[in-house]
Order: C-alpha cells, then sequence, then structure tokens
C-alpha cells in the first residue's frame, strides 16, 4: 500500500498548491488506477459480467414480454368471442390477463434495485449464483417493459387491418402472424432496441448484491486507490461507448425499416 | 323464390351498454341468390352494423344468421370457414400496406384455399384485369389512389370466390372524381349475377342496379321494396324526409 499512499499524498499535495493537473500528474493518475498491480482487470471484469447480466437479461425480458403481450392482446381482442362459446377458454384466458396484469403493474410501480434485493436476499437466499439471479431480476423486470411494448406496437395497428384479414376467412392467429405482427414489428423493433439499452444502464445497480459489474468494478478501484476522478471517468466512458454504438444501431434499424414503408 | 335464400336474417339484435343503445332492434330478412340488396338510411341508423353483423364482425346480442344453411351466429359454427365464402369491402378500403396488390390478393387464397403461387397469381392477374389495373400488380398500397385501393379490395374479396359480397359504404371515403371507377366495378360484377348487400349513400347506384332497396332507422327495417317503389312511391313519413334530404 506505500506506493500507493506516496502517491495519493503527491497528487493531493500538488491539488493544495493550487498547481493544474499537468499531462504528467493525469499520467500517474492512470498508471495508479489502472496498471498498477492489473486493476484494469477489475474493469474487464466489470464489463464482461455487465453485458452477461444484460445480454441474458434482454433474451429473458423478451421471451416474457412476448408471452404477456400474447395473453393481454388475445384478450383485449377475442375476450367477447370467447366469452360467448362459453367454457373453459374465457375463465382460464381471463386469469392469465389478471395474472399478467398484476405482474406489470408490480414490475412498473417498484425500483428495479428493491425488486433485485428482494430477489437476492429473500426469494433466492440459498442461491450462489449471484449472476444468474441479477439475470432472473433484471430479465424479469425487463419483461414487464417488454410487453408493453409489444402490446403497444400491436395496438398502434388500426382495427380495419384485422377486420380485414378475418372477413377473408383467415383466424385470430393466422391474422395476427401474417398481417398485424409484420406491421407491427417496425414499431415494435426500435422501442426494444431503446429498452436494452435502458436495461445495460440499469444494471449498473448490481453491486447493491455484491455482483462485481462494469459499476462495481470503478467503485472497486476507487475504493482502494483513494481516487475517484480516473475509475468514475472511465466507467461512465464505457458506459457511453456501447450506448453510443448502440444508438447507432438504432438509428440505422429505424431508417432501414422506414425505408422498406412504402 | 323460397328455396334459393343465401342469407337469412332473424330477429336480429345488437345492443351496447346493456340495452341503453339499440343499434339494431330486431332485423328480419331473406337475402336471396342473385339479388343486389342496397341499404339506406341517416347515419346511426344501424345500417353498418347491420352489414358488418353478416359476417360477425359485430357479434349480435341475440337473433340468428342462417347462411348457406348454417347458423353462423352459433358458437360452434367455425365462422372462419363462412367468412371465405362471404366478401367483405369496407369503407377504408384496409389493403395490407406491408403487401404488394398481388400479395394482398393471393395472400388469403393460398395459405387458405392452399393454392400455390401459379393458380394464385393467375387468378388474381385475370381480376385484375377486369379492373384494368395489370399494370399496378407490383405496387404498394401507398403507390395507389383511393379509386385504384377500392378496386383492388373489391378483387381481393373475389379472390376467395365468394357467394356474396358486402360493401360497407364503399365510396364515402373516396374523392367525388373516383367514385365512378368503383361503382363500374360493382355494376359489372351485379350485371355477373353475384349476391350484394352494399350500405351507400349513393341513391344513383341503389335506383339503378339495386333489385332491392332496405330503409332503415333506429336499427329498424322501416321499408323494403324495388328501387322504383322506394324512390317513386315512398310510404312511411320517415323514409320521405330522408329522401327529400338525400335527394
Amino acid at each position: 500500500m506505500m506506493p500507493v499512499r506516496g502517491a495519493i499524498a503527491r497528487i493531493g499535495r500538488s491539488l493544495r498548491e493550487g498547481k493544474t493537473m499537468s499531462f504528467e500528474k493525469l499520467k500517474e493518475l492512470f498508471i495508479l488506477n489502472f496498471v498498477e498491480k492489473q486493476r484494469w482487470k477489475y474493469l474487464v471484469e466489470g464489463l464482461g459480467n455487465t453485458m452477461l447480466i444484460t445480454l441474458f437479461a434482454v433474451l429473458l425480458g423478451v421471451a416474457i414480454g412476448i408471452v404477456v403481450a400474447s395473453v393481454r392482446s388475445t384478450f383485449d381482442k377475442e375476450q367477447e368471442t370467447l366469452k360467448r362459446r362459453g367454457g373453459f377458454g374465457y375463465f382460464i384466458l381471463s386469469v392469465f390477463n389478471g395474472i399478467c396484469k398484476v405482474y406489470i403493474t408490480v414490475i412498473r410501480g417498484t425500483p428495479v434495485v428493491v425488486q433485485l434485493m428482494i430477489l437476492y436476499f429473500i426469494i433466492l437466499a440459498s442461491s450462489r449464483n449471484d449472476l444468474l439471479v441479477a439475470v432472473l431480476a433484471f430479465g424479469i423486470n425487463s419483461g414487464a417493459y417488454v410487453a408493453e411494448i409489444i402490446r403497444a406496437g400491436i395496438m398502434s395497428i388500426d382495427n380495419g387491418q384485422f377486420e380485414a384479414g378475418r372477413s377473408l376467412g383467415f383466424g385470430y392467429i393466422k391474422t395476427m402472424t401474417y398481417i398485424i405482427i409484420p406491421q407491427a414489428f417496425k414499431n415494435i423493433l426500435p422501442a426494444l432496441l431503446n429498452e436494452f439499452i435502458a436495461l445495460l444502464k440499469e444494471t449498473s445497480v448490481a453491486g447493491y448484491v455484491g455482483i462485481m459489474d462494469l459499476t462495481k468494478a470503478g467503485d472497486t478501484i476507487r475504493g482502494v486507490t483513494y481516487s475517484s476522478f480516473m475509475p468514475l471517468t472511465a466507467i461512465a466512458l464505457i458506459y457511453l461507448l456501447i450506448v453510443m454504438i448502440l444508438t447507432k444501431l438504432v438509428s440505422v434499424i429505424e431508417r432501414k425499416l422506414r425505408k422498406n414503408e412504402r | 323464390m323460397k328455396d334459393d335464400v343465401l342469407i337469412s336474417v332473424q330477429g336480429l339484435k345488437k345492443y351496447y351498454n346493456n340495452g341503453k343503445v339499440k343499434a339494431l332492434d330486431g332485423i328480419t330478412t331473406d337475402i336471396h341468390k342473385g339479388e343486389v340488396v342496397v341499404v339506406i338510411g341517416p347515419s346511426g341508423s344501424g345500417k353498418s352494423t347491420f352489414l358488418r353483423s353478416l359476417d360477425l364482425l359485430e357479434l349480435p346480442t341475440s337473433g340468428k344468421i342462417i347462411f348457406d344453411g348454417v347458423d353462423i351466429t352459433d358458437p360452434k359454427t367455425d365462422i372462419n370457414l363462412h367468412r371465405r365464402k362471404m366478401g367483405m369491402v369496407f369503407q377504408h378500403f384496409n389493403l395490407f400496406p406491408h403487401m404488394t396488390v398481388l400479395e394482398n390478393m393471393t395472400a388469403a387464397p393460398r395459405k387458405l384455399l392452399k393454392k400455390t403461387k401459379e393458380e394464385a397469381n393467375e387468378k388474381a392477374m385475370t381480376l385484375l384485369g377486369k379492373v384494368g389495373l395489370t399494370d399496378r400488380a407490383d405496387a404498394y398500397p401507398s403507390q395507389l389512389s383511393g379509386g385504384q385501393k377500392q378496386r383492388i379490395a373489391i378483387v381481393r374479396a373475389l379472390c376467395m370466390e365468394p357467394e356474396v359480397m358486402l360493401f360497407d359504404e364503399p365510396t364515402s371515403a373516396l374523392d367525388p372524381e373516383m367514385v365512378g371507377e368503383v361503382l363500374d366495378v360493382m355494376k359489372a360484377l351485379a350485371a355477373a349475377g353475384m349476391t350484394m348487400v352494399v350500405v351507400t349513400h349513393e341513391m344513383g347506384f341503389a335506383r339503378e342496379v339495386g333489385t332491392r332497396v332496405i330503409f332503415m332507422d333506429e336499427g329498424k327495417i322501416i321499408e323494403q321494396n324495388t328501387p322504383e317503389l322506394i324512390f317513386g312511391a315512398p310510404q312511411s313519413d320517415r323514409l320521405k324526409s330522408f329522401l327529400n334530404k338525400v335527394l
């Protein structure tokens, strides 16, 4: 720890003496925070975990979202028909619809960090796989938002399209797959990618349950070097870079989709 | 005439808000093969609801619709099979914007009737020829004029070889100069012997093409007769005052 202390003392002195941060000082800080004892490895590990959590949480979120949106949209569009037909169909669908509504309300009505802690410390307290718990927490959280994105995309298609499909003899599912979903997809995809971007940033609270994500990695370095500037700026820049790449991707895709729209 | 009834409507009712709004208040009528029934009436009279009920796009509160001898209002009936035999044309065309004209026309025959692409395309091109739009086969709906869209919508429905064609105010969303081209297609269809039910504000069409005119108001059939008698010798006061306003 001695060289660290020495470096900090030197930097502190130079700052107190009102000297501006020279290139030399920055280099010193850089070496202290990232090169010494290979501290950059924290960032690599953290970034890896952040990407891992985000990727699998998105996959889980989309899977949950599709199921929930299907139940909700089917209930909205077909409840009258099912009610007429009688039997268990309507009963089962309305129960599932109720469950989906509660799920969306609870997930969207509570902070994700609270959900993460409840899952980690209560529901899955016995689990030893921290990353899996994080994937589940963020995936379940994202699912509620994805469900509403998909449902809004379906609802945005004029009901006349639905009626036209049905009047030709297409059933509910065929009308959805051949006519509604292909059109709704154009509205859904950009919103879905934006949700992916938001989720990436939201995973920064994973440190609350001791997971070494990118934010926690930067914070860990800060904790041992007593130097905030370099590690925090570094993680901010890494997030920014990833988000900018993804944003660029969204706008390219949006443009492509609009080009097909004739 | 008795045995060639295609659609038999019996005591059809459609209530909203637990019966506070009576869109249809007991409609009973038979539609025979080859008939061109034109439904007229003031807005809110239930004529569109009546037409849409025939295709079960509106689910009736009570009453029966017998189509081809089958009660299609029975929840156990597979309505999708019967809708194939009923062509529907909407006020706002409702072409599928993500498909070309040809794809719009061949989607249902290919997916539902399991026709090959060649069969379906051939049939579609023949029909496009009849409405003078062969050169638009590969266009997307957004590249078409309103009149063209509606003509495509008509032939799209015809691709399923329906037994009856239902028209829900087919010219109401069109610019005036495009109404003629759509009505011409409908006239040709009627002349070819197609059974048609048409909700429209085009009194000229009703008079010229209709074999029977139904006048509806407040969810009921007030009067029905041949066009000559409906327009020449209206009986009820409501029909008289309606005709005074529209003619």
